[in-house]
């Protein structure tokens, strides 16, 4: 059986690449993609520890799995959003790269 | 057994993300993100949780997917597809691997007892779904209904105002 710590380090692996991407990336879409990398990092981690675990006190082992559930549908609000904010950006500058939609720049 | 599929799940989806980030094409890039969360939602399925796999493949490989590929088609102009990372883009793979330097011994020094991973019922979910978190759950149908709502008055033309 798969120790609890390989899932760990595997989305320890993960979410660090999509930290890489947020932060080398100049597209805003990139960056989103990137975003969904993190966030499927934190819900193996969840799931991964729901999973390995008995319920004890208040908890019950399904709690792990519901919280990744949420973050699922957070990541899916978010992602249309972004859509829409991305559209109006290129709608108003003609570009996606974030380094270039500087108008609040002090 | 276990460990053969953990492993080749645990290289496809390290090599989608990977392919995420280095990619100099952005349609590749979604494509590759695609090959990383199926192979998630199979990493679900070694650890049990089968809603969740079903979950993950339709709404990430059914709806982000397709919500991104609009992203990159309606954004679409001369220097597309070709992409470029910005200047810091060193620093940034010094920073993640510093992170992950931080992260991974935390882990391994941290171990926990685990118990064997166990079959989750699908009714202990939808049971506890609506009971323990059923406030919650109203709450997200919430924040879907106002960030649709707010995506559609964003994203819509200025003609059409009137």
């Amino acid at each position: 059986m798969v120790d609890l710590v390989w899932f760990q380090l595997l989305s320890a692996v993960l979410f660090v690449i999509g930290l890489y991407g947020v932060m080398s990336r100049r597209s805003a879409v990139l960056i989103i993609m990137s975003i969904e990398l993190m966030l499927n990092a934190v819900n193996i981690n969840l799931i991964a520890a729901a999973s390995h675990m008995e319920g004890t006190g208040n908890f019950s082992n399904f709690d792990g799995q519901l919280i990744a559930i949420f973050i699922i549908t957070v990541a899916a609000a978010e992602v249309g959003l972004a859509l829409a904010v991305i559209l109006r950006m290129f709608r108003n500058k003609s570009t996606v790269n974030v380094d270039e939609i500087n108008l609040m720049k002090w | 057994m276990a460990w053969i599929v953990f492993i080749s799940l645990a290289v496809l989806t390290i090599g989608g993300a990977l392919g995420v980030v280095v990619t100099r094409n952005v349609v590749h890039a979604a494509l590759a993100l695609l090959v990383s969360l199926i192979a998630v939602a199979g990493i679900y399925l070694v650890l049990f949780a089968e809603f969740l796999a079903l979950v993950q493949v339709l709404i990430y490989g059914g709806a982000i997917i397709i919500v991104l590929m609009f992203a990159i088609m309606l954004t679409r102009n001369a220097d597309y597809p070709r992409i470029t990372d910005n200047k810091q883009w060193p620093l940034a793979a010094l920073a993640a691997l510093a992170f992950l330097g931080v992260l991974a011994p935390s882990f391994i020094i941290n171990r926990v007892e685990d118990t064997q991973s166990q079959n989750s019922s699908l009714e202990g979910i939808g049971e506890s779904l609506f009971t323990t978190w059923a406030v919650p759950f109203e709450i997200a149908s919430l924040v879907l209904l106002v960030a649709l709502i707010g995506a559609i008055i964003i994203a819509r033309s200025d003609e059409e105002k009137g």
